[in-house]
């Protein structure tokens, strides 16, 4: 699994807008990986350079360590998906599906067979013929799969491949490219600004902002140590409380935290002193629900681990998922009268009854471990 | 109970009846006129004697009105094909290129649609007077040079318009789709972007070949006495006595417009049947 693309420091201006700023980036090869940001953060750009569409102002490309910055995009071993998919509307699906091979001089009869291929390879056999407006929004999208990869690119490109289609159909989707990667061990480069999506498919991600490289890690890197808040709000979502290391020891960490009013373990340490802002970060479903009633003492419940963190609040409001609920809830905050900070909590509802456990208005206790809990210092 | 007429059922109120009507009237009157007249077995036009194919036996056995037509027809033609090829090069140029002066090059080319016939009818007769003496004696068709050199210029703009109204709907990602697959830019523009562009080359060519074949202004400053027009040569009978025969040739005229647009409609009806934009 060696290095296929390298971008080094590529920088891509549009006028005095930088879209792309410096960026170093390799992708190794085989691997599933996706360009992740919000709109207008330079990930469709970096794409589209990669695909020869769009020349970078300062520095260079390398697939196969061959320097590729500046070929025009019919010399590059890449091939793309579009957005809109691009099906040439005045071909018939085999046709479309044959037109790489055709400027490639692939003789007739071999360019009938692969086209064939990839398309029993996306499950159309059978609608060669059919011209593009009579097939359906996912159907073309096979196409212009099928199109791509027929040429047996070393790298293919995906421009939000998904994002046309409607909810249940995507997620159909999702799982079938997966298995195609898997089939034809090509590389794949994705962008997407659907965090969901690059979870799912990807097996490493770069969250971009503002034509820089935030993070770039695993699916389940970035969301579980996530480099920075950027990064944390972005990849699902996200509670996040200033504090400052009171303590630090070999295996944990003290942390306050002043909005809650509580010092939080952690079962890490932070390397830093205690003048240094941090941030914790709490996922919302790893933090847990307790009933209060009257009492205002802390529960210590029977078998609680050592670190096991707990702060009283209020629920304000309840959405109901199906599969899960949704809390939020108001912290009670270090000075009593004042409002405090809220926080988000989500519950499985691993019974039908669970729904009712809670009620609005209700006061309760929330709690997490040391090890749910991520500090942040930027 | 009398029912009022809906919404939508134009065709039941009378003033609008009466309107539609009118405009019918002046519309193709004039022409049913010069039709019926073509076979009317008298000099004089005014009166109805008898029918008759005289006029266009007559209309094909003169000579300088037959030789004028051809002229027309092969100005009009050579017109079409260089207006298509220049307009659309026009056209794709400014909406596929950002260069500084687009906005001054996009005026330029439409000023010749704005411009009063005249104006641009003395401007080609100073050209060529001053600046491009067309040179005199050349062979037919050479000889026609002058006069499509005038038409194809104010004729182009208009195919780029046509052209350009129609790359508006045209999705760039195709274009790129076909760089990706490999192929070069020419061929991607011929694959790709002429197959949309289909329905408007038609639409233009059509416009180019009408605009040319009837334009009597520019062509009558720009025409030479070797080198006179079916328009030019119709207004020149015309001034010594309106004969029928004006009118069989006109009419002969009108059915190849009629007969040529119903082409070029029903060319357009199928390519926007086979690949909707």
């Amino acid at each position: 699994m060696g290095t296929i693309i390298e971008f080094r420091n590529i920088t891509k201006r549009f006028g005095p807008v930088v879209a792309v700023d410096d960026v170093s980036l390799t992708i190794n090869e085989g691997e599933f990986f996706a360009l992740l940001g919000p709109s207008g953060c330079g990930k469709t750009t970096l794409l589209r350079m990669l695909a020869g569409f769009e020349l970078p102002t300062r520095g260079q490309i390398f697939i196969d360590g061959k320097d590729i910055s500046r070929a025009p995009p019919n010399r590059r071993p890449v091939n793309m998906v579009f957005q809109s998919y691009a099906v040439f509307p005045h071909l018939s699906v085999l046709k479309n599906i044959e037109y790489g091979l055709r400027m490639d001089g692939v003789p007739a009869a071999e360019r009938r067979a692969r086209a064939e291929a990839a398309l029993s390879l996306v499950q159309l056999e059978g609608y060669g013929e059919r011209m593009p407006d009579q097939l359906s929004g996912g159907q073309r999208q096979r196409v212009a799969l099928a199109r791509a990869v027929v040429k047996r690119p070393r790298v293919l490109l995906l421009d939000e491949p998904l994002s046309a289609l409607d909810a249940k159909l995507r997620e159909e989707l999702r799982f079938e490219m997966s298995a195609l990667q898997d089939k034809l061990g090509i590389t794949f480069v994705m962008v997407t600004h659907d965090q969901d999506e690059a979870l799912v498919l990807a097996t490493r991600c770069a969250v971009m902002n503002k034509g820089s490289l935030m993070q770039v890690a695993t699916p389940a890197d970035l969301y579980e140590f996530p480099a920075s808040r950027l990064v944390a709000d972005f990849i699902g979502s996200v509670n996040l409380f200033a504090g400052n290391v009171r303590s630090e020891e070999a295996n944990h960490a003290i942390i306050d935290l002043p909005e809650l009013g509580i010092s939080a373990w952690l079962d890490h340490g932070t390397g830093t002193s205690e003048t240094v802002q941090l941030w914790l970060a709490l996922r919302p479903e790893k933090v847990e629900l307790m009933k209060r009633g009257t009492t205002d003492r802390p529960p210590v419940m029977e078998g609680t681990p050592p670190g096991y963190n707990v702060a009283a609040g209020t629920i304000l409001d309840i959405a109901y998922l199906g599969s899960e609920s949704v809390y939020d809830i108001r912290l009670d905050g270090p000075e009593t009268g004042k409002e405090g900070k809220r926080i988000r909590v989500i519950r499985p509802n691993l019974t039908r009854w669970d729904q009712e456990d809670f009620t609005w208005d209700e006061p309760v206790w929330i709690g997490w471990h040391a090890e749910a809990a991520h500090i942040l210092q930027q | 109970m009398r029912e009022e007429p809906g919404l939508l059922d134009y065709a039941r109120r009378w003033p609008l009846r009466l309107m539609v009507g009118t405009t019918f009237v002046f519309l193709y009157a004039p022409l049913f006129v010069l039709i019926a007249f073509s076979f009317n077995d008298s000099r004089r036009t005014a009166r109805w004697v008898g029918f008759t194919l005289d006029w266009y036996k007559a209309a094909f056995a003169d000579r300088e009105l037959i030789a004028a037509l051809g002229n027309s027809l092969t100005i009009a033609a050579a017109t079409t094909l260089l207006s298509l090829i220049l307009g659309t090069l026009a056209a794709i140029a400014l909406w596929r290129f950002r260069f500084t002066g687009r906005a001054a090059v996009d005026g330029a080319f439409s000023l010749p649609i704005v411009a009063p016939e005249i104006c641009m009818g003395v401007a080609m007769l100073i050209f060529f007077a001053r600046v491009l003496p067309w040179p005199v004696g050349l062979p037919w068709p050479l000889n026609l040079g002058a006069i499509i050199i005038a038409h194809v210029a104010f004729a182009f703009p208009f195919v780029a318009v046509v052209i350009r109204a129609r790359l508006a709907s045209f999705n760039r990602e195709m274009e790129e789709a076909a760089r990706d697959l490999g192929a070069g830019p020419w061929r991607a523009l011929a694959d790709v972007v002429l197959p949309h562009l289909g329905p408007a080359l038609v639409a233009g060519a059509l416009l180019a070949f009408t605009l040319s074949l009837d334009d009597f202004v520019i062509t009558f400053f720009t025409a030479g006495p070797d080198t006179v027009t079916f328009p030019v040569k119709v207004y020149s009978m015309v001034r010594f006595s309106v004969t029928p025969k004006v009118n069989a040739i006109s009419t002969l005229l009108l059915v190849i417009t009629v007969i040529l647009t119903f082409i070029a409609l029903r060319l357009q009806a199928r390519a926007t049947a086979e690949k909707p934009a």
